[in-house]
């Protein structure tokens, strides 16, 4: 079996809250953003990763992507580990060309002085130190896979439409030949009739190039779409992980079964499934007691247990993991015998 | 001290809006931002605004709050509430009126709260400008209405800064705000846009439950097609500042009469199975400055279109049941 394109283990981000009380230091507690995460993303992979605001995604999407610097954990990309070499010498790095980005709002993350072929040619002029014919020739060959007119390239982002715009941050993070691409919620900003060309750009490509694909989006029904696997996560942690079209028919997890009963769907309503409140708020994320789930005083399946013992993420069917110790498993389904049932540390 | 006005909130309908037309007028051109914009809204019924940005939605909800930008100028039409015409109404009837019978909810709870008050105290302002309480009662029942909005620890809250509260906690205070004097109507502006989406249905609940109580007239305005349908009797869809269809939401979605509605429905990503399946809508809406704007603002991107669509005016179809398609070939 080939190694996995990127391989990450035990992750975490910690922020010191430094509380400074007069004259005196108080003592520092830390803010756990990304608390232990292990996932796994193979060649030519989709992987959706989904969750609420202040889960952590985006702290995660930065590490991945190498802008900032993780506490601790291995990040290993195409056999290297990355994750040892600091963010501020990465960008130089022979791998920055092999991860890039798609920023969630392309308005806001386009420099609105650099016109759509400067935007595009400037990684190409820094990573691959292209110039003159050829950089042309690669910036009009990129506009014309991501359906970009090359009459278009002259102008600045506020000549463009949403669409065009999130063309433009499409065809600059694929100018250099990335292998991984994270998309950081890249149609969010766009109405639906756009949405769908654009969706469907980014599974045409990933079939073209070969892409990987970390789809970062809080619109489960787009994930559901493009997306092979999924990763859901609370609080710093991923607590499920599986095939899409599985977790989103089951899910396994109280959070995963909450989280899907409130997106709003155009089907009958009185045929629907009822919708799971969790009650309160999350929990807080500074200096959290590491015996208690990350969900426990909202969760409708929580017995004792489950604030003396933190559960691990752990197979409970085939291909899909779980950290529970209640996990919603149907009694159809084939379910992995207990004393198989091992504890893993990845999300694979 | 109060203006005389007579709002009669059993009129049927509540809200009646007909042949409503708004322009803009700005440094490139006068922006044709409504045309003939007509609906009606019965008390206790809910009915949602959709259509993609730009399509008018909002400049409809601040026409009947009397909200417009300055540059803003009805060119014709009526709003009715309650037997009152808003558009010719003075300013100090609108004023009675705000607030008091009609009530908006903003979208970005928190730019739409003043940052420097705490929660209580607005709420309290409220109370006093329209609410018939005393200035000794007023606290006590901004934290009543906070307890109705369900904020956890609403004595405590109602010290709290708006900085001081997450995004949904702002939006319940918002809910507060616009409902503290029970109005007959409230509107609500894509409510839920950057919340949650758990959060986003415990506020649309929140909502839904307390215009139900109330008996309250409700109009979403929303982006989101799957939003519209859970929470709404009738939808309303806009399309480059004109209504194009109206019906009730089952209808609606199983059988869409407008070539519009139609592909908006299949460009939502719910019910597909596949991603091949998600309809894109070709071209964009068109320039609204434009003064040979055609008589259907769909047409150039219809895949129905045929010859006669220039005709002018188009049919408006009705079956009586509140539907309604503006469609030379419906589907």
């Amino acid at each position: 079996m080939t190694p996995p394109l990127l391989e990450v283990a035990g992750l975490r981000k910690l922020y010191p809250m430094a509380a400074v009380k007069g004259w005196r230091r108080a003592p520092v507690s830390w803010l756990h953003a990304v608390d232990g995460v292990g996932l796994t993303i193979g060649e030519g992979e989709t992987v959706g990763l989904v969750g609420e605001s202040g889960c952590g995604k985006s702290t995660l999407v930065r590490l991945l992507s190498r802008l900032i610097d993780p506490s601790a954990g291995t990040i290993r990309f195409g056999g290297a580990d990355i994750g040892a070499v600091p963010a501020r010498r990465f960008g130089r790095g022979r791998e920055r060309a092999q991860i890039q980005m798609v920023f969630q709002d392309a308005t806001d993350s386009l420099n609105p002085r650099f016109t759509a072929f400067r935007a595009i040619a400037d990684p190409l002029r820094r990573l691959r130190r292209l110039g003159g014919a050829a950089l042309r020739a690669r910036v009009e060959e990129v506009a014309r896979l991501t359906g970009l007119p090359s009459e278009l390239l002259g102008r600045f982002p506020h000549q463009l439409s949403g669409g065009q715009k999130a063309r433009v941050g499409i065809a600059r993070a694929i100018a250099v030949e990335p292998r991984l691409l994270i998309l950081d919620e890249p149609t969010s900003a766009l109405d639906v009739s756009v949405q769908a060309v654009i969706l469907q750009l980014l599974d045409d490509l990933k079939r073209r190039l070969g892409l990987s694909y970390l789809f970062v989006s809080h619109d489960l029904n787009v994930v559901r779409l493009l997306c092979d696997r999924i990763l859901v996560m609370y609080l710093g942690h991923i607590v499920e992980s599986g095939p899409a079209d599985a977790v989103f028919a089951a899910p396994a997890h109280p959070y995963t079964k909450a989280l899907l009963s409130a997106v709003p769907s155009i089907g009958d309503r009185t045929t629907r499934e009822r919708r799971i409140e969790l009650p309160g708020e999350p929990r807080s994320p500074i200096d959290p007691d590491p015996k208690v789930c990350p969900l426990y005083g909202r969760c409708f399946r929580a017995t004792d247990s489950c604030k003396t013992t933190i559960p691990a993420l752990r197979e409970v069917m085939p291909g899909r993991h779980v950290s529970c110790h209640f996990p919603i498993v149907e009694e159809t389904s084939p379910v992995i015998p207990h004393d198989r049932r091992v504890a893993v540390a990845s999300g694979r | 001290m109060s203006v005389g006005i007579s709002i009669d909130r059993r009129a049927v309908p509540l809200l009646a809006i007909d042949d409503l037309s708004i322009e803009f007028r700005t440094r490139s051109g006068i922006v044709q931002a409504l045309d003939s914009v007509g609906f009606a809204l019965k008390r206790g019924e809910t009915m949602a605004l959709v259509g993609e940005s730009g399509s008018g939605k909002s400049v409809t909800a601040y026409a009947v709050m009397g909200i417009l930008d300055t540059a803003a100028r009805v060119t014709q039409g009526s709003i009715l509430f309650g037997g009152l015409e808003l558009l010719t109404a003075a300013p100090k009837v609108l004023d009675e009126v705000r607030g008091r019978e009609v009530a908006i909810i903003f979208q970005n709870p928190r730019t739409a709260l003043n940052p420097i008050r705490p929660i209580g105290l607005q709420i309290a302002d409220i109370l006093l400008r329209h609410g018939n309480v005393s200035a000794a009662q007023a606290p006590e029942r901004a934290i009543e209405m906070l307890a109705r909005v369900r904020i956890p620890d609403p004595k405590r809250r109602a010290a709290a800064y708006p900085f001081e509260l997450s995004g949904g906690m702002c939006q319940r205070v918002m809910i507060a705000l616009a409902l503290a004097c029970e109005p007959a109507l409230l509107i609500a502006d894509e409510p839920t846009t950057g919340l949650d989406i758990t959060t986003q249905a415990v506020i649309m609940d929140l909502i839904a439950e307390l215009a139900a109580a109330h008996n309250m007239a409700t109009l979403l305005i929303t982006h989101d097609l799957a939003l519209a349908a859970e929470y709404c009797d009738h939808i309303a869809v806009m399309h480059a500042g004109q209504i194009v269809e109206i019906a009730p939401t089952r209808q609606l979605f199983d059988s869409p009469r407008h070539p519009y509605t139609a592909k908006l429905i299949a460009a939502t990503p719910g019910e597909t199975a596949r991603l091949d399946e998600l309809a894109a809508i070709p071209g964009g809406l068109p320039d609204l400055r434009r003064i040979d704007l055609p008589v259907c603002r769909y047409s150039a991107r219809c895949e129905r279109q045929r010859d006669d669509c220039v005709v002018s005016p188009l049919p408006r179809l009705s079956h009586g049941d509140g539907s309604l398609v503006v469609c030379r070939h419906p589907l």
